[in-house]
């Protein structure tokens, strides 16, 4: 077949559209969202005292740090899905998360006693936020990929990898209603271990199955 | 690449994703001429034909138009495509991958004719199902309308249109998949 043979057949089949990719990212975020509060609220549940912690600071703080990544993740996502897109300024609003961090880690490293540390660091719900964040996750991930492949991704797996990381951010935000470790240096540990699971979950996914 | 090349493409393609049939044509054409240019100064070595990935880019356009932003240059969005395809190409023939950065290499193409039998595309094609192909081939390769295709195949135009978007997007599905790059090689031995 000869090229202005095949332009003949696209031209011809000009008239079929397809959604903007733009209002599919949206409306994955919105299924993303159904997904992770369903799954929350039929395995966890939020935490019986939640309305005396929403008053301190410690319990505020880690939404923030989750929402700081998933909303800087779904940025990143949009733009590494889109060809010939810039990046990099998605790219450097990353860092807002881990920055954030690690600046909780550091007044809370100041504010408690270093006697304290270990116990605040170790928690009481470790094995909980390792399995329940990568469980909320994995859904919203998998429509993450969806969108990845209906947009055209040219690096599948560091847009699967970003993807899992904004499964990740939604599934923490959730999964921080339930738990009762509130210390900079739990989530600073074991939220960043559950995330980086579903990231390299993502950046397989991305691998195997974004193909355009 | 120049700003002329930018503006023009980007108000045909607009006008192509407002239902201008004409526009997307001219679109295309001008489109496969760039990515021609391009294509073929980058593949310093032999194992790829650069038609094939000027077809693969023009598909990949046509099926992932609704990724392209309007508020966005267009020229950027169709060059990351041509390239992702050409890098792809290299990958599936188990190749080293050889982008040049600057653009100095000679080109080495083939004339288009010598090989249009043995086109990727060709092979994609015959793998669709027999109706999305006759209807494929009818619109393509025989030149026909969507209403003279209706009439040969007495069936509704709807049905051709939707043979002919079901069949490009399968022959586009295809040329990603990594089999057909093995089944390629198998036939080739």
């Amino acid at each position: 077949m000869r090229t202005d043979d095949l332009i003949k057949a696209l031209d011809a089949d000009a008239r079929s559209t397809a959604m903007p990719l733009g209002s599919a990212w949206w409306i994955g975020a919105g299924a993303a969202t159904l997904i992770a509060a369903a799954v929350f609220w039929l395995a966890i549940g939020p935490r019986t005292d939640i309305a005396t912690a929403m008053y301190t600071t410690r319990f505020v703080a880690k939404f923030v740090f989750t929402m700081a990544l998933a909303v800087s993740a779904f940025a990143l996502s949009r733009a590494l899905s889109t060809p010939g897109a810039a990046t990099s300024r998605a790219a450097a609003w990353m860092v807002a998360a881990p920055l954030l961090v690690g600046v909780a880690v550091g007044l809370e490293l100041l504010s408690v006693p270093a006697a304290d540390w270990g116990r605040r660091l170790v928690g009481s719900n470790m094995v909980i936020c390792l399995s329940f964040i990568p469980l909320i996750g994995i859904g919203p991930l998998a429509v993450f990929l969806a969108v990845l492949r209906y947009g055209a991704p040219t690096r599948p797996v560091l847009a699967g990898a970003v993807a899992g990381l904004l499964a990740g951010g939604l599934a923490a935000t959730f999964y921080a209603a339930h738990c009762f470790d509130d210390s900079p240096l739990f989530v600073a540990t074991w939220y960043t271990i559950a995330i980086a699971i579903l990231a390299a979950l993502g950046a397989l996914g991305g691998r195997l199955f974004v193909r355009w | 690449m120049t700003g002329k090349d930018e503006a023009e493409l980007s108000r045909l393609m607009q006008a192509a994703i407002a239902g201008d049939e004409k526009a997307y044509a001219d679109f295309l054409r001008r489109t496969a001429a760039l990515v021609r240019g391009v294509i073929r100064r980058k593949i310093v070595q032999g194992g790829v034909d650069p038609e094939d990935v000027v077809q693969e880019t023009l598909l990949a356009i046509h099926v992932k138009r609704h990724t392209w932003r309007q508020d966005l240059p267009v020229l950027p969005w169709v060059y990351a495509i041509a390239r992702f395809k050409l890098i792809d190409a290299f990958r599936r023939r188990g190749r080293r991958i050889e982008i040049e950065i600057d653009e100095i290499a000679e080109t080495f193409a083939e004339p288009e004719a010598e090989t249009v039998s043995g086109r990727d595309i060709n092979r994609a094609l015959d793998g669709l199902p027999p109706a999305q192909r006759s209807v494929v081939s009818s619109v393509s390769v025989e030149g026909r309308s969507i209403g003279e295709t209706a009439a040969k195949f007495g069936i509704s135009e709807t049905a051709v249109r939707v043979s002919l978007h079901r069949g490009l997007a399968a022959i586009a599905k295809r040329f990603g998949a990594k089999q057909f790059g093995r089944a390629k090689q198998f036939k080739r031995e």
